[in-house]
């Protein structure tokens, strides 16, 4: 789950990073006021969606006056704004954050990922921040310094001074600098964070180490313990049909091509897909209905996949284990029920009791073409085209 | 023997009398395994499946003799149950939950350094389909009658995936000595380098199946270590050739987000390692029949 900037930053300033004062606001008004209770002279608005690179996408304004700031809230609320991440559909901005703007002297890179080789938490800092990690890796892989934490006992203070000094940071600083490092670092383990990004973070001329910009994502299977993160999960960043899907306990990708997916087991499901691409069609979305592919999910699948204009033929692949196929075979006949299918449907069944399963479908009075094997499902549902 | 687990294996059940607990115990009962308790603390004392239900791991295993476990426990207890294990002395444990957070998964792992590795647990999974030895025994919650008795062993993330295999051979008629599902989350008990090594050393198995998707290091790990370390063949097949960058393809830790993860450059990385590619899902069986054929 990802978060906004403004709560990543409360979350960090709570565990002791220092961040520039500024307010979240809705209304070009609210924006007014906001600006002169920060004070000061300058300020940058910030249009808050789920991506990086805003600037570039004219998501972030420096504004010189409380009316600027008006003028700038006023100008970006609504708006869809498209980055390099976010697809070509982009990302509405419905919040606006207000904040002083910061002299700066200096931009660093400091990120906390998961590090899946040696399953430990791995902070990665660089001189070079304001790019991006893939561009400094890229561009700049000699300033990219690492530090492996041993989660048992947590980081230590001459890890976090270790990178500080990596940096290049006056001696001064180092404490501060030190500090910063342990509050991210403690907030991504004290959270269930699985990435935590202050790109900048920034030397200022008055010799302020603030956090300038911040990137939180959470994992998903703690939030069960985490309610106060996951009460900031905004809905309206999320993709419509997998805001649908994820509230019914469906695992779906929305993607670009025309065959929906209706599949259970995730393995299984992006197997299909790569069999649909090299019998030359496009899949037009990931779905993974779990392995027991239960008669109600697979109900919610349908629903789901006829939701998408995109969709012109369904492909349906089960591979039936402990769940058997008559019993997924009659879950499908009851889904067609409910569910008018346009389009052509391919029902390819395998597994336990098979035979039966198909001999349901058959009797049924649904129209479908029948598939055996993962390369003829994916064939026919590519005929099915036309 | 088997190369993890043997008709004689002695299981018993974490979160046996819950409602999963119950119908994979009399499941695995029904294929052959040696089911010989279970533990759902509160609970002991008592009988369920006519077998005996104990209050914790530890005794349990005095009493039974257990060496091996499966959990059937919710994923926020999931962490406790697979360290309770490791410390009463099990052997082997699979944890079938989907959902255990990755901060827990890691505190497992870190606390089964305490032990020598000779006295460690073999944990596999988490959000796994479990371990199952043709004709021999059967510790997950997968179809059994798909599996045919043979020599071919699979390593899969994916159970579904790991079950069209089995099908695809059985139907070329060869079979399975041992299939590990290892699971489909970003922090796992056992990796693919961990199993395949048992395999290398397993006198009942000839080739191995390796059925991995995008993300993480794991699949490429193992490619090494067959490179230095193995005579047997490798196949591979690896899942997610369509699958978007960033994105997590319902498995947890099926994203890729760094160089090497995804399914093209994991087939070609696998490739350098001498690893024989299953050009698609759909010939993962005829893939194997074929390097069967040449050694």
């Amino acid at each position: 789950m990802d978060i906004h900037e403004y709560q990543a930053k409360k979350i960090l300033s709570s565990f002791g990073v220092t961040i520039p004062r500024g307010g979240i606001v809705y209304s070009p008004e609210n924006a007014e006021n906001k600006a002169r209770e920060i004070g000061g002279s300058k300020w940058v608005a910030k249009a808050q969606i789920h991506s990086g690179a805003r600037g570039k996408a004219g998501g972030i304004i420096v504004c010189n006056s409380p009316l600027e700031v008006a003028q700038a809230t006023d100008k970006l609320l609504g708006k869809k704004l498209v980055t390099n991440q976010t697809g070509p559909e982009g990302k509405i901005v419905n919040r606006i954050y207000i904040e002083e703007a910061t002299d700066i002297e200096k931009e660093l890179y400091l990120g906390l990922v998961f590090d899946r080789s040696s399953e430990s938490i791995m902070i990665v800092a660089s001189t070079e921040g304001g790019m991006s990690v893939e561009e400094i890796s890229k561009e700049k892989p000699e300033t990219i310094i690492r530090s492996k934490i041993e989660v048992a006992v947590g980081i230590q203070n001459f890890q976090a001074r270790e990178l500080a000094f990596g940096l290049g940071i006056e001696p001064a600083l180092i404490p501060r600098v030190s500090d910063t490092i342990v509050g991210c670092y403690k907030a991504f383990s004290e959270l269930d964070a699985t990435m935590v990004e202050v790109n900048p973070l920034v030397i200022s001329k008055q010799k302020q180490i603030l956090a300038l910009d911040c990137k939180m994502s959470f994992d998903n299977n703690a939030m069960f313990r985490r309610s106060q993160v996951s009460e900031l999960r905004d809905k309206t960043q999320e993709e419509t049909k997998e805001v649908y899907a994820s509230d019914r306990g469906l695992n779906y990708v929305s993607l670009d091509g025309n065959i929906g997916n209706i599949i259970n087991g995730a393995g299984l499901a992006m197997a299909s897909m790569d069999m649909i691409k090299l019998a030359g069609g496009s899949p037009a979305n990931f779905l993974d209905v779990g392995g027991g592919a239960t008669p109600e999910k697979i109900v919610k699948a349908f629903r789901l996949i006829t939701m998408d204009d995109k969709v012109r033929v369904i492909l349906v692949n089960i591979f039936a284990g402990i769940n058997r196929c008559d019993w997924v075979a009659e879950g499908i006949v009851q889904a067609l029920q409910k569910i008018e299918v346009k389009v052509p449907l391919v029902i390819r069944l395998a597994g336990t009791n098979v035979e039966k399963g198909n001999e349901i479908l058959k009797k049924s009075k649904i129209k479908y073409i029948e598939a055996n094997t993962l390369e003829d499902a994916a064939n026919k549902a590519v005929k099915a085209l036309g | 023997m088997a190369v993890i687990i043997d008709k004689s294996t002695k299981i018993i059940i974490q979160g046996f009398t819950g409602k999963m607990g119950t119908f994979h115990a009399d499941e695995m009962m029904k294929y052959g395994s040696n089911v010989v308790g279970g533990v759902t603390p509160g609970k002991g004392g008592t009988k369920h499946l006519d077998r005996p239900v104990f209050n914790t791991v530890k005794e349990a295993v005095k009493e039974t003799g257990a060496t091996a476990s499966i959990l059937f426990v919710p994923p926020a207890f999931a962490a406790d149950s697979a360290m309770e294990a490791a410390d009463a002395g099990i052997k082997t444990c699979v944890a079938i939950v989907d959902g255990i957070p990755s901060h827990d998964m890691i505190k497992i792992k870190r606390y089964m350094r305490r032990y020598t590795k000779s006295g460690k647990m073999t944990l596999v999974g988490p959000n796994c389909a479990g371990i199952i030895s043709p004709g021999k025994s059967m510790l997950g919650i997968m179809p059994g009658h798909i599996y045919k008795e043979g020599r071919i062993g699979i390593i899969s993330r994916s159970g579904t995936l790991g079950y069209e295999a089995a099908q695809q051979l059985k139907n070329l008629n060869i079979g399975v000595s041992t299939s590990v599902g290892i699971g489909g989350d970003p922090i796992n008990g056992s990796s693919f380098r961990d199993i395949i090594e048992k395999f290398e050393a397993d006198s009942e198995t000839d080739a191995i199946l390796m059925i991995g998707e995008i993300g993480g290091p794991q699949e490429v790990a193992a490619g090494h270590f067959a490179k230095e370390n193995m005579k047997k063949p490798v196949i591979a097949y690896i899942a997610g050739l369509t699958a978007p960058k960033g994105r997590v393809m319902g498995h947890a830790g099926a994203i890729v987000s760094a160089y090497g993860e995804s399914a093209v450059e994991k087939v070609e990385l696998l490739k350098e390692c001498g690893v024989t590619i299953s050009k698609n899902p759909s010939v993962m069986g005829d893939t194997v029949k074929k390097v069967l054929g040449k050694s």
